[in-house]
């Protein structure tokens, strides 16, 4: 069978920049930073469960300064991810389809991670304070 | 003929020659195996985080800066160790399908897919086990420091 040479779709860069492009990449990259976060709960829970130096050891980690910005990370992420997966499982309902509702929730989502994350954090200092 | 079935057989088909049709070819590759398996349980794992990650937020933060005993009670609550083992389960799996796709599409070499493919797998599945042990572990610590 003869393989022709197909039209290939342009270049990513010649198209005007829209919300639903960065919101559909960071819903991938924010989903691989927390398989990350995912092994890091489980070394977590592992050390609750071995207890005594490990468990004081991973409380010094997310302690620290480099724990903390790991941290914050992992929950923008997070947040993110599940608010977009969110908007992903009402698309997948035949919910939101018209153009302006595209944006409409992307924005809704983009402003409602920082809310969250920032009350998360609030909620956490408060907390630990 | 005397060198039928041997290499000199006329008929045999030459190395490298594939006589498939492109429709044999297609045939049980992409999902072809599993039909909507992967889109599905993609999406049942999505809708048991919402839930199980909502409630992970609340008791994470409630657990902020505090001591092994604290952090062992919480989490060895039977609901809670319930919880969080239905977590482990959907989070790693849902994180094992989603790195799936993303190798399936950045990565073209055979060799190095099946690998990472495999790695994967292994690491997913190995990351939930590590989850269940560590929270049975604590949920006995937890039943014999109250009897």
């Amino acid at each position: 069978m003869a393989t022709r040479e197909r039209p290939l779709s342009p270049h990513l860069q010649v198209y005007r920049w829209q919300i639903t492009m960065t919101m559909s990449i960071l819903h991938r990259a924010t989903g691989v930073l927390l398989v990350g976060g995912a092994f890091g709960l489980a070394g977590w829970l592992l050390a609750v469960a071995a207890g005594g130096e490990s468990y004081a050891q991973a409380s010094a980690c997310l302690a620290s300064p480099l724990g903390q910005v790991l941290l914050f990370g992992f929950s923008a992420a997070l947040v993110y991810h599940l608010l977009n997966g969110i908007r992903h499982l009402l698309w997948d309902i035949g919910w939101g389809f018209e153009i302006p509702e595209f944006y409409a929730s992307g924005w809704t989502v983009a402003a409602l991670t920082v809310v969250l994350t920032a009350a998360l954090w609030i909620a956490a200092k408060g907390v630990g304070a | 003929m005397s060198n039928i079935g041997t290499a000199g057989d006329p008929r045999r088909q030459p190395p490298g020659e594939d006589f498939r049709t492109p429709l044999k070819r297609a045939r049980g590759l992409g999902s072809g195996k599993a039909g909507t398996g992967h889109f599905w349980w993609q999406r049942v794992t999505a809708v048991a985080l919402v839930l199980l990650v909502a409630w992970l937020l609340g008791l994470v933060v409630s657990l902020v800066g505090a001591d092994l005993a604290t952090a062992r009670a919480a989490i060895g609550k039977p609901w809670n160790t319930i919880a969080l083992a239905l977590l482990a389960i959907a989070m790693f799996w849902h994180a094992k399908l989603g790195i799936q796709v993303v190798i399936e599409d950045y990565v073209h070499t055979r060799w190095a897919e099946v690998a990472l493919q495999l790695i994967n797998t292994f690491a997913c599945a190995t990351g939930a086990l590590a989850c269940l042990y560590a929270l049975g572990r604590i949920a006995v610590a937890v039943t014999l420091a109250n009897s």
